[in-house]
């Protein structure tokens, strides 16, 4: 484990490739023994042989270092699946289906992740679940919603009022990003990289930019350090208001919706005064940061300072308001233990009681300098939901004041002190990469071949792992209270879609 | 209800007056290509850009050519230039009419102003319906058209809102490079818009594939069918672009 957020580096030679049925065993009895699977993924290993497919499993351990496994298996090779006694790896054991056709018998829900490559607008064609009985009905909404959102189908079945089982169709969002990452030089990825999910552009660079600084071997001095990490909550804040006008809107609590809103344009043009966009777009490239002169960081400063007041004031109307209690308390629960299962992230499972939250477990520098409290909530409902997000942007909000008025870190040095200047990446070496974005962990795993080339670029935004808890937190609840739900987990369809 | 209202008296008001005269500060927008001679046989513009927005034309007086349909205004550009010709200026107006006219060199640094469609100025001049379709986009676009109706840009004020329902739309805003995934689904949804309708093509993605343009996971033959009336660049489109670019075209006086 190195500095920057959890960042680490394996050599191929130190990893030994098992089979597969090796592989999966040693994953389960890891999972068994309480470690979380990151990440299992597989690609096709032309440099091995015709139909060899290298599948690799990312575990974090409670404590210590990120374990890798590898193994190689035949194309359309048959394994035992993991799903049934953890479900937190159906989503990995699909894609890697889906990627490279190994099969995992006996899983639950084999349905593809993103209708890629020959399934391509094959999305009719899909069988969903069906529950049958006299009280049974469906309820089909989507992939166009009511609002401005990203297209995604969901498939409510019904018993009477109460949903019985929600299935999610994702993929139509789908444009081939992983592929796209290896047709173009891999020091010029970050526009693209910035697009793979456009909330989160900060995050994404930040994980990109320093895969390539650890493969190269060009660590960056703290001061860039410092002013992407202060991108990155700057990011948080305006993503976490973005959900909670979402939520205040969903439940007609209009004057919240209008408040966040005008809250998150004041935090958003603040972003765009350093770095040009809105969306943090410029502010990271491999090697630099936008330096944060001492006019910069007064203006975001005096910013801040003028937003937090009124954010503590509108937080205490929607707190208080028995409309907004009423609607939130209870619905759409997530217990820790189901949170837990599943194998959820970020937010969604501190919301649910799980500690989990790589910039204080990994703190690097720049949270190493100045570190973050970890928030949980205990109820996992979207009260829960809602509230951790509140507390998240105070933490951050306290973070950012403290960092911004902090000399010893000259901030306006952060853009001068590195080149990007393209060097050699560690040849057969495989980078995993970890950036706790506004959804909980972006991942990001770049694997190099003898020579030095990028041979595959695994993206894997944390949304794809907690889809199927927004599922789980919909059942016994009704479709009224899906936008709620599905506001208060704010997941991203281009990031899972990819 | 004290409380509601010191929140609403904090708020205050925050809407922009005049949206066509607002200028957002720091923002990354116009390309500026200067009259600096390029240097020989140079090509690093071209070499850096995501998108192929950089066309050289050696032998023309004005050699570097850029296309704000591709272009995602990063910046990358900039740096790169040994002869300091490229810049990017804070200027939003950068919406065009034609795919062909989005284009900008040194003897042409200004998109051609927007002229006043009467037949649309007639019929949606005060009462414009956006539906949203986003195809593939990184939810970037999408959250600035969802900006539009927000306190500070308040474009309902012109009698342009976004519509939940195909069927209460007179136009179709459409993001992102239209993935196979989302052509049917798209198509569909401009069905269901009864006519007289219009197509807006938002954000470089929308206009031309973007960053995504060399992938075949996408189908944009939606676009050989029906063209755009309005192409409105930026990776995100700014608010503002919109915004200047369809009062413009329907002739809404600020």
């Amino acid at each position: 484990m190195t500095t920057a957020q959890a960042l680490a580096l394996f050599p191929l030679r130190d990893i030994a490739a098992t089979s597969l049925q090796e592989l999966m065993q040693l994953c389960g009895q890891r999972l068994q023994a309480g470690e979380r699977l990151l990440t299992l993924f597989g690609r096709p290993a032309p440099e091995l042989g015709v139909n060899i497919i290298v599948v690799t499993a990312v575990l974090q351990p409670a404590q210590g270092a990120l374990v890798i496994l590898r193994a190689t298996a035949q194309r359309g090779e048959h394994y035992r699946c993991l799903t049934a006694q953890h479900p937190a790896a159906q989503i990995f054991e699909r894609e890697l289906w889906e990627q490279t056709g190994l099969f995992p018998d006996d899983h639950p829900w084999l349905k593809p992740v993103r209708f890629e490559g020959e399934r391509q607008q094959r999305m009719l064609e899909y069988p969903f679940f069906k529950v049958r009985g006299q009280e049974v009905h469906e309820v089909g909404v989507g992939p166009i919603h009511a609002s401005v959102i990203e297209p995604g189908h969901f498939r409510f079945m019904c018993l009477g009022e109460n949903v019985h089982h929600l299935e999610i169709q994702l993929g139509y969002q789908h444009r081939g990003v992983e592929g796209l990452l290896l047709r173009r030089p891999v020091w010029q990825l970050t526009p693209l990289v910035e697009s793979i999910c456009g909330d989160s552009a900060v995050a994404y660079a930040w994980g990109y930019g320093a895969a390539l600084e650890l493969m190269s071997n060009q660590p960056v001095a703290p001061a860039i350090q410092a002013s992407r990490a202060i991108a990155l909550e700057m990011e948080r804040i305006a993503m976490h208001l973005a959900t909670l006008g979402g939520m205040a809107t969903d439940i007609a609590f209009l004057q919240g919706g209008a408040t966040y809103g005008r809250l998150r344009t004041a935090i958003i043009n603040a972003s765009q005064r350093v770095c040009g966009n809105r969306f943090g777009r410029g502010w990271i490239r491999p090697g630099q940061a936008k330096p944060l002169s001492e006019a910069l960081q007064q203006d975001l400063t005096r910013t801040l300072r003028a937003f937090a007041p009124d954010f503590t004031q509108i937080n205490q109307l929607m707190l208080a308001a028995r409309s907004v209690q009423a609607r939130l308390h209870g619905t759409g629960t997530v217990s820790q233990q189901a949170a837990l299962d599943l194998g959820l992230t970020g937010p969604v499972a501190r919301a649910s009681g799980v500690a989990l939250d790589h910039r204080t477990q990994w703190p690097g520098a720049a949270y190493g300098h100045a570190p973050l409290p970890m928030v949980t909530e205990p109820d996992g409902d979207c009260w829960a939901r809602m509230r951790l997000r509140m507390r998240e942007v105070d933490a951050s909000l306290a973070w950012l004041l403290q960092l911004l008025g902090d000399t010893t870190l000259n901030l306006s040095q952060a853009g001068q002190a590195q080149s990007s200047t393209p060097a050699a990446l560690q040849a057969e070496a495989l980078c995993v990469s970890l950036v706790e974005g506004t959804r909980g962990p972006v991942l990001q795993v770049l694997e190099t071949s003898a020579k030095g080339e990028l041979r595959h670029y695994k993206v894997q935004d944390p949304s794809t792992a907690n889809w199927f808890g927004l599922a789980f937190a919909m059942r016994d609840n009704a479709i009224s209270d899906f936008p709620i739900c599905n506001k208060s987990f704010d997941l991203s369809y281009c990031g899972n879609d990819l | 209800m004290f409380k509601s209202i010191a929140v609403r008296k904090s708020q205050g008001t925050q809407y922009i007056p005049d949206l066509r005269a607002a200028t957002p500060g720091g923002f990354r927008g116009k390309p500026v290509i200067s009259d600096a001679a390029c240097a020989d046989g140079c090509q690093a513009c071209v070499q850096v850009c995501p998108s192929r927005a950089v066309r050289l034309e050696p032998t023309q007086p004005d050699p570097v050519h850029i296309d704000l349909g591709r272009c995602v205004l990063c910046g990358d550009c900039e740096p790169v230039c040994p002869s300091r010709k490229l810049s990017f200026n804070n200027d939003v107006k950068l919406c065009a009419t034609s795919r062909e006219a989005l284009t900008v060199s040194s003897a042409h640094p200004n998109l051609d102003p927007i002229k006043v469609s009467k037949a649309l100025h007639k019929r949606f001049g005060r009462s414009l319906k956006l539906r949203s379709v986003s195809a593939g986009g990184c939810s970037g676009c999408e959250m600035e058209i969802n900006a539009l109706s927000n306190v500070n840009f308040d474009l309902g004020r012109y009698g342009i809102d976004i519509v939940a329902s195909p069927r209460h739309a007179d136009a179709l805003v459409l993001s992102g490079p239209i993935t196979r995934n989302m052509a049917q689904a798209l198509q569909i949804c401009w069905d269901a818009i009864p006519e007289p309708k219009l197509v807006i093509a938002v954000g470089a993605c929308a206009i031309s594939g973007g960053v995504f343009a060399d992938s075949d996971a996408l189908d944009r033959q939606f676009l050989d069918n029906f063209k755009p009336a309005l192409y409105v660049p930026g990776c995100p489109a700014h608010p503002l672009t919109f915004i200047s670019g369809i009062m413009d075209l329907l002739g809404i006086a600020p």
